[in-house]
């Protein structure tokens, strides 16, 4: 494996740079701020006092990581997930040591939260909203940066994929100097358009199930065609780049020709490149870092804010798991594939408020005729746009708005102690995490 | 008994495939199906000759992709060839514009459609239209399936188009809440024969189930079996109860 070098500030003793009085002051509105909205009960008060510390100091991002290593996730698919085993890859966690948005609060003031709420933290791992990402770049002057995945998600409120690819790649052409390095997934040509101009870049065949958002060449127009070597434009040289490193089944398998088992506490092939990704941007940060340390350090991994975590109802395991958007759903069916009885009831829940896109339009994007034989039940606000979908799938299926009493209709058609799964979008799954 | 064969097409669903709108060919093939046509569902991808259909469905897309999809079917020319032999068309948002005389590309630039529909579209000046719409067909909109009065149609617009009829087409529908064609006329969508396009998506189909008999209807040449629609009337229920609570 090549070794980028020096990794910038990361290796080096730490810099001591000094924070300027205004940003002082704005840290310390942001704690009261969240002490305050914490006490009232409005919140966990991050977004609150992040955005008054923004107010306060427009700078604050900039002069709260300068002097620390940074580290940004980005992608429509996976960034919290990312995020947290990056952090345990880097040996954070459970002390101060690693300042991170655990939350999910992935815009500027999740990040002035996260800043703010570890200050000797002399690592910073960013998870980042796709339309923030150019800015990030610039306020934070990161050493590495991680990118997923690019496909269609809450189309009503967010800029189309293309465009968004467009202005990740304009943020990299504009970097001066080397720029971050830049651990990119080359099965997603998406992101190996929007990451083509980085300077440093580790192309990593993380895999990609969804590929309905990358047919048209985003270089010529041409026709991308995928096939088992990868992908390639039929008009054009865009192809899928040479890779450091490529995932095959349950393995990272390295150019040098040593492979690494993607052994993790998570389940789920996303999850497996996801914990890919990871280990090569660890590398590129701390080059001599054992891969093999770095991976046994994300198998501790075992739910991230509540995802992939199993609770216990009325002697039945359910199993929570959060996806967003047409790519999220078809990779958790792959999960559901892998790790479930192929009849194991499922729970399936929808909103459509403002965080989730307020158009569900996307249900009919998701392949549910992979749920056939499953007993389902369809529950959350946008419940019986839910159950139209099955209908049109023949998904045999049951309706109950409220998720509580739709996992217990799952229930009466499990067998006494048996596990079944609750999928919910992101205001569905949050709900439901605060009743059970 | 079998009926049939029908075949329903995608268009390019590479290029027009966003916002669920696939969705419009699944519902017709389903409706189908569920009362004992020999159906199928062809999914016809840009790069290849557009195959042969009795009922073609357009989707919404971006604009660089909205404009490759009409200069292929204007050089490949079977869509125009197949309505002019009688086949159904119904398009939605970008596939809705693509079916009229002109529409704009990114740069705000008038682009060629196949002129299907006497529609002219330009880029509206304020913010794109987006949000829950509920529209009225009338006396001047296609009659329904089963001669029976048009239910309200219900659907999700997202939208920077404004689209204004010319006097070869007809209005599919008056808006009630929402913006629809967004020229000032109060009019969504448009119909000409047995050309459709709307700019809801939803998908608009599964939403109003009347609209696809109609085009089912169209396509086989006669009149349709009730079917059971209790999980679409629940949606509808609910849809326009959220539109009228909204306005
Ligand atoms: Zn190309």
């Amino acid at each position: 494996m090549p070794s980028i070098g020096d990794p910038g500030r990361s290796g080096a003793s730490p810099v001591v740079t000094p924070i300027p009085m205004r940003t002082r002051v704005a840290a310390l509105a942001v704690h009261g701020v969240n002490v305050l909205s914490r006490v009232s009960g409005r919140g966990s008060g991050t977004v609150a006092g992040g955005r008054v510390g923004l107010a306060l100091d427009p700078a604050i991002i900039r002069n709260l990581t300068a002097g620390k290593t940074v580290a940004l996730v980005s992608g429509t698919n996976g960034k919290t997930t990312t995020s947290r085993l990056l952090v345990a890859a880097l040996g954070g966690g459970h002390d101060h040591s690693v300042a991170w948005n655990d939350t999910g609060a992935n815009m500027p003031a999740g990040h002035v939260a996260a800043l703010v709420h570890r200050p000797r933290a002399r690592i910073a791992v960013l998870e980042v909203d796709e339309s923030y990402l150019d800015h990030l770049l610039e306020v934070t002057r990161p050493e590495v940066v991680i990118l997923l995945n690019l496909s269609r998600d809450q189309l009503d409120r967010v800029a189309e994929v293309r465009l968004l690819a467009e202005r990740w790649r304009k943020a990299f052409e504009g970097q001066d100097g080397d720029g971050p390095v830049v651990v990119a997934n080359a099965d997603d040509p998406m992101v190996v358009w929007a990451a083509g101009p980085a300077r440093r870049i580790w192309w990593v065949g993380a895999g990609q199930v969804w590929r309905e958002d990358a047919v048209g060449c985003p270089a010529c127009g041409g026709r991308i065609a995928f096939s088992a070597d990868g992908w390639a434009c039929d008009h054009c040289p865009f192809a899928r780049p040479v890779c450091h490193g490529e995932v095959l089944d349950r393995e990272l398998v390295l150019s040098d020709g040593s492979r690494h088992a993607l052994t993790l506490g998570l389940p789920g092939a996303f999850n497996r490149s996801n914990a890919a990704l990871v280990a090569v941007a660890t590398e590129a940060l701390y080059p001599g870092r054992s891969f093999d340390d770095a991976l046994s350090a994300m198998a501790a991994v075992t739910n991230v804010a509540g995802r992939f975590a199993v609770v216990v109802r009325h002697g039945h395991p359910v199993r929570k798991l959060l996806a967003k958007n047409p790519a999220g759903w078809t990779a958790i069916f792959d999960l559901l594939d892998e790790v479930g009885q192929p009849d194991e009831p499922v729970v399936l829940s929808i909103n459509a408020r403002a965080a989730d896109g307020t158009d569900p339009s996307w249900l009919w994007d998701v392949p549910f005729e992979r749920l056939q034989g499953r007993s389902v039940v369809a529950a959350g606000d946008r419940c019986l746009d839910l159950a139209v979908r099955l209908r049109y799938a023949e998904v045999d299926h049951q309706v109950a708005r409220d998720p509580l009493e739709a996992l217990d209709l799952a229930m009466a058609t499990a067998p006494p102690g048996g596990a079944l799964t609750f999928l919910g979008n992101y205001t569905a799954f949050s709900d439901l995490g605060s009743r059970l | 008994m079998t009926r049939g064969p029908l075949r329903i097409v995608v268009v390019h669903p590479d290029l027009l495939g966003t916002y669920g709108d696939g969705g419009n060919g699944l519902v017709l093939l389903r409706r189908a199906t569920w009362r004992g046509y020999d159906a199928t569902l062809v999914q016809a991808p840009s790069h290849e000759p557009l195959p042969p259909g009795d009922l073609y469905c357009l989707g919404g897309g971006e604009d660089g992709p909205q404009v490759r999809s009409a200069t292929e079917l204007i050089e490949d020319g079977r869509l125009v060839r197949a309505v002019e032999d009688g086949a159904v068309v119904f398009g939605v948002c970008a596939g809705f514009q693509l079916l009229g005389t002109t529409f704009p590309d990114a740069r705000d630039q008038p682009r060629a459609g196949l002129g299907l529909l006497d529609l002219v579209t330009r880029k509206g000046p304020g913010p794109r239209a987006v949000g829950e719409l509920t529209a009225l067909i009338g006396a001047d909109g296609p009659p329904s399936a089963d001669g029976a009065p048009w239910p309200k149609l219900t659907g999700f617009e997202n939208h920077g188009g404004v689209s204004t009829l010319g006097p070869g087409s007809r209005p599919l529908a008056r808006v009630e809440t929402g913006v629809g064609n967004g020229d000032g006329s109060g009019i969504e969508g448009a119909w000409s024969g047995r050309v459709v396009g709307t700019y809801l998506h939803g998908p608009v189909l599964a939403r109003n189930p009347a609209l696809a008999d109609l085009l089912l209807s169209w396509a086989v040449g006669e009149s349709l079996d009730p079917l059971d629609d209790h999980d679409e009337e629940a949606l509808r229920a609910e849809r326009l109860a959220a539109a009228r609570s909204a306005s």
